[in-house]
């Protein structure tokens, strides 16, 4: 994994391998799935393909955002099933083989923690990698079943 | 299948194919044993198997097979006939090739599966002896293990085969092995009179002839007719060489005809090649890969889902923004792709006869083991369905005609004695019905006997005695789709298992389709099966709610109400948080779609006043699902239109209430409801299945929903909902006097009227001259009771375990109903009270009630 495709959340800078995500595109609309766990935000229209989309925010225990800005769509493909990460901002790819690396900080939320794989030390900020697959596998089950 | 290459895939697919055609014929041929064509196509089926497999060295398959057109060629020959262990060991054998293709299919290997036994019986069965073989037949047949002798006849032909060789050769591949059923093999047994039996096979089955030839299409003409079609011959001479063949002439015919100067080796070839050029016009049609299909199914649903998103945009679109001509290109485009949509729909439809073609064999194979005579019948087999439908039905299908088979049709004696034929006829229809695929199985055996359902259902405790009594005599035979319930008095292998109705039932309303069933005692059944002709794109009504769009498939909606100025949701009445509607004085338990998709908290109907002020309207979408019916409430209905099914992502599979998503003509992605999910979350089908559960599930509260009615002097009184068919306000002038009893005009009828005050001994207050009384009417098959109430109060939902007893007239018990005790009624014995012969003067013959009937 040398390269990662970033993104904003809240405060952050995530990475996601590069080679998992299939597009970048901002949709204004989103279907909500009432029953849905909260972490999931709702159903979009990707080329008449219906994708579910995971409320990076939600799922990250993060505040929703505020102001009306429309989220970004980052479509990784994980298993043969693309899925649709909502991001505030999308940020660039950066080659990474150089980046020191260093496990997760443990003063790192626990839940968040699970998620991640560790963090790159940017000379800037730190750019935290994110197991896209443990971050696809949100609860499946309904919350009112 | 990766490890097998294309030619082992293309011989796979070929030989299922000609499997299915062989168990037909196999079939057809005990029907009609002298049938000489019948004899020669599963010959030459089987011959086809055995030459590919020998070319691709699956030795297994080649030494079934060859045994199998042993015993083929005899039985074409004439030399012995088809006797039952004969057709049967066919059958056997047509399994065994299955078993070993399926089993090349998934590992490529032909398993060790032992077949030392089936080739014995083959070969057992090659010998009887007893038909000698006649005068024309060739007795060359030295192919047979058996190795009859060299015939005279046949050992001085020899001489004779070098000069023809040129014209002959070709003919061995390029005849068509119907017009070579004489001629080819004749010739081939010739040669091989001089050589070692087994010999003669292995060049019989050479590469060259079978692995390179596909089966020869029995449309080409025959060579004869061909050459005289080209002016090359004359008709006389063909039948002269004909009948040259048929006294003992080896040679093809064409050989014969350049012998006896009638035509030149010239001709002859040019007449070959014409025929095979027949046939690649016979081939005309492709074999395509499914996938190929569906995905181009899915790429029509994206242009059709294109196409609606234009539409609605010009439609939305001022005048002045409108450009004529691009409406018009829009309208073309809207034309071809509904025509598109429909050809390609056209092209993953197939015959229903796909499934049904098996059925001959089902049906012969189970006849003879439960020892009945079943004529199958089919009508109906070109009728066409989509692949993926026709998938999902072969399972259920099956099971009923196995069923029909199997406890429908009577054994030959009983028939007799019941005086109708010994032979049961079962018929299988299609047809094509409102943009629906109707498939009716119907059989003329005993039918099935309601009484009998009863009892069984009774014992099993999937019902109670009391919901019984309420039960039409259709939905008592319904009973037989419910869990746990098989009619079989013994397990047998064939059915009786317990499993098997209740899964047919699921399996076709899956796929949006409904089982009924309709049955006269004595005089057979008939399941009917009605189901959508593709699911890909199926019908659906828009609906909002909250703000939100849904989708509900059309085929669970019976109807709309709407709930405006008076009827508004006033008109709802919340009873104890179970919602009813009275929809034609019929009680309509509702479910409020808010609710059940948790927008609003839960039960928040509860609260009267919530809802009683809430005077904006909406609608009630009347949905059928499981047999039963409810209302949906939702704030608005939008449009019906053919929407494409798109699965839910795993994050979402296990919310049942979805049946998928789809994408409207704007783009937005709505939501499909599943109408089935919604009955069960709402508890409207609690009464239906809840004795079923209990047998499972002890722990599980079950909930039977009550009516409670105030009888008089607030004294309170239950009622079993499932016994109330319908609340009315008649009246009370309407009341009349019949020998000293109480009834009203209803309905056409005359219905005796029970005062529950009486009944009960509550000091009822007289009723008022020009105020409604309230009645709860009860009925059973024709006839009706009224029960007059002083008011209607209140469902509630009775626990059980809560119920005690009490000895007294017209009581069951009392149960405890919002912490107050209440009366349950025993609507039986109020009933008789009024009506001492209600129970038996229907079809009930004698005076028994049926609760006694069935104690």
């Amino acid at each position: 994994m040398s390269q990662l495709s970033t993104f904003h959340v809240g405060k952050y800078l995530f990475g996601v391998d590069v080679s998992l995500v299939q597009e970048v595109v901002r949709l204004q609309q989103i279907t909500p799935v009432p029953l849905a766990v909260p972490e999931i935000a709702g159903l979009i229209n990707l080329r008449g393909e219906v994708l579910t989309a995971i409320d990076l925010r939600s799922r990250l225990g993060l505040p929703p955002a505020e102001g009306g800005r429309e989220p970004v769509n980052v479509v990784v493909r994980v298993d043969d099933e693309p899925v649709s990460l909502l991001v505030d901002e999308i940020g660039g790819v950066l080659e990474v083989s150089q980046v020191p690396f260093e496990q997760t900080p443990s003063t790192v939320d626990e839940r968040v923690r699970d998620l991640l794989l560790g963090a790159y030390t940017l000379p800037d900020r730190l750019l935290l990698a994110l197991n896209a697959r443990q971050v696809l596998d949100v609860g499946q089950e309904s919350r009112a079943a | 299948m990766e490890a097998i290459d294309e030619i082992v895939a293309e011989f796979l697919v070929e030989s299922h194919e000609n499997l299915d055609q062989l168990d037909r014929d196999l079939l057809a041929l005990e029907q009609n044993p002298g049938s000489r064509e019948l004899l020669a196509s599963v010959f030459r089926t089987i011959h086809t198997i055995k030459g590919t497999s020998g070319f691709l060295a699956f030795h297994q398959l080649e030494k079934i097979t060859h045994v199998g057109e042993n015993l083929l060629s005899r039985l074409r020959d004439g030399r012995i006939g088809l006797t039952d262990e004969r057709a049967t060991a066919l059958l056997k054998m047509v399994d065994a090739v299955r078993g070993l293709l399926a089993s090349i299919e998934a590992t490529g290997l032909e398993g060790n599966a032992d077949q030392s036994h089936l080739i014995q019986t083959l070969s057992a069965l090659l010998e009887d002896g007893a038909t000698p073989p006649p005068a024309a037949a060739p007795p060359a047949e030295a192919a047979a293990p058996a190795a009859a002798p060299a015939a005279p006849a046949a050992s001085g032909q020899p001489g004779a085969e070098p000069a023809t060789e040129p014209a002959g050769e070709p003919t061995a591949a390029g005849e068509p092995a119907a017009a070579a059923s004489g001629a080819a093999t004749k010739r081939r047994a010739t040669k091989k009179a001089t050589a070692p039996a087994a010999q003669a096979q292995a060049t019989d089955a050479s590469p060259a002839a079978a692995g390179n030839e596909p089966p020869a299409p029995p449309a080409s003409p025959p060579l004869g007719a061909v050459l005289v079609e080209a002016g090359a011959t004359t008709k006389d001479a063909v039948e002269i060489a004909r009948m040259e063949q048929d006294l003992g002439d080896q040679r093809p015919i064409g050989s014969i005809l350049v012998e006896h100067g009638q035509t030149t080796p010239a001709a002859v070839d040019t007449a070959l090649e014409t025929q095979s050029a027949h046939r690649s016009v016979v081939d005309s049609s492709v074999r395509v890969d499914v996938e190929l299909l569906d995905s181009l199914m899915r790429l029509v649903g994206e242009l059709v889902l294109a196409r609606n998103q234009l539409v609605s945009r010009l439609d939305d679109s001022t005048d002045t923004a409108k450009d004529s001509s691009l409406a018009r290109s829009a309208q073309r485009l809207s034309l071809v792709t509904s025509e598109l949509q429909e050809q390609v729909m056209k092209t993953r439809m197939q015959p229903v006869d796909a499934v049904w073609s098996k059925m001959p064999r089902v049906v012969r194979d189970l006849a003879k083991t439960c020892g009945r005579l079943v004529r199958l019948e089919m009508e109906g087999r070109e009728t066409e369905l989509d692949r993926s439908v026709l998938e999902a039905i072969k399972d259920p299908l099956t099971h009923l005609v196995r069923n029909a088979v199997d406890h429908g049709i009577e054994a030959p004696e009983v028939r007799k004695a019941a005086g109708k034929a010994v032979e049961g006829v079962l018929k299988m229809r299609a047809y094509h019905e409102a943009g629906q695929v109707h498939l009716e199985i119907i059989d003329d055996g005993a039918g099935i006997d309601p009484q009998k359902i009863a009892s069984k259902a009774v014992e099993r405790g999937i019902v109670s005695q009391g919901q019984l009594t309420t039960m039409t005599p259709r939905e008592i035979l319904h009973l037989i789709f419910l869990p746990g319930f098989s009619l079989a008095p013994k397990i047998t292998n064939v059915s009786g298992r317990g499993v098997g109705m209740d899964v047919v039932k699921t399996r076709i309303e899956a796929i949006g389709g409904s089982v009924d069933v309709t049955s006269r005692v004595g005089r057979g059944s008939t399941f009917r099966l009605t189901i959508p002709l593709t699911l890909a794109i199926i019908p659906a009504l828009t609906i909002g709610c909250a703000g939100r769009r849904y989708a509900v498939p059309q085929v669970s909606v019976l109807e709309l109400v709407r709930l405006s100025g008076e009827h508004a949701r006033g008109g709802i009445e919340l009873i104890s948080g179970a919602p009813v509607y009275r929809l034609r004085d019929m009680l309509l338990p509702l479910v409020r779609l808010d609710e059940q998709l948790g927008l609003v908290p839960m039960g928040s109907a509860d609260a009267d006043s919530a809802i009683k002020d809430d005077e904006r309207g909406g609608f009630i979408v009347v949905l059928h699902a499981e047999q039963q019916r409810f209302g949906l409430v939702v704030d608005d209905v939008l449009d019906t239109q053919e929407i494409v099914v798109k699965p839910l992502g795993r994050h979402l599979k296990g919310i049942p209430v979805y049946a998928g998503a789809t994408i409207l003509g704007d783009g937005s992605v709505v939501l499909i409801l599943d109408a089935a999910t919604l009955a069960r979350r709402s508890n409207v089908l609690a009464n239906a299945q809840g004795a079923a559960t209990v047998e499972n599930d002890k722990d599980d509260e079950t909930v039977d929903p009550v009516l409670v009615v105030e009888v008089g002097g607030g004294r309170r009184a239950a009622i079993p909902l499932e016994m109330v068919t319908r609340l009315e306000e008649i009246p009370a002038e309407s009341i009349e006097r019949v020998g000293g009893r109480e009834v009203v005009q209803y309905r056409g009828h005359i219905m005796p009227l029970i005062r529950l005050s009486n009944l009960l001994g509550a000091y009822g207050d007289t009723p008022i001259e020009g105020v409604g009384i309230q009645m709860v009417v009860y009925t059973r098959g024709e006839r009706s009771v009224g029960f007059v109430v002083e008011r209607i109060l209140d469902i509630a939902s009775e626990r059980s375990g809560t119920r005690s007893d009490i000895d007294d007239h017209a009581l069951i018990g009392s149960i405890v109903v919002g912490e107050k005790v209440v009366e349950l009624l025993d609507i039986q014995a109020a009933v008789l009270s009024a009506d001492p012969h209600f129970y038996s003067a229907g079809a009930d013959t004698d005076a028994k009630t049926p609760m006694e009937a069935l104690a």
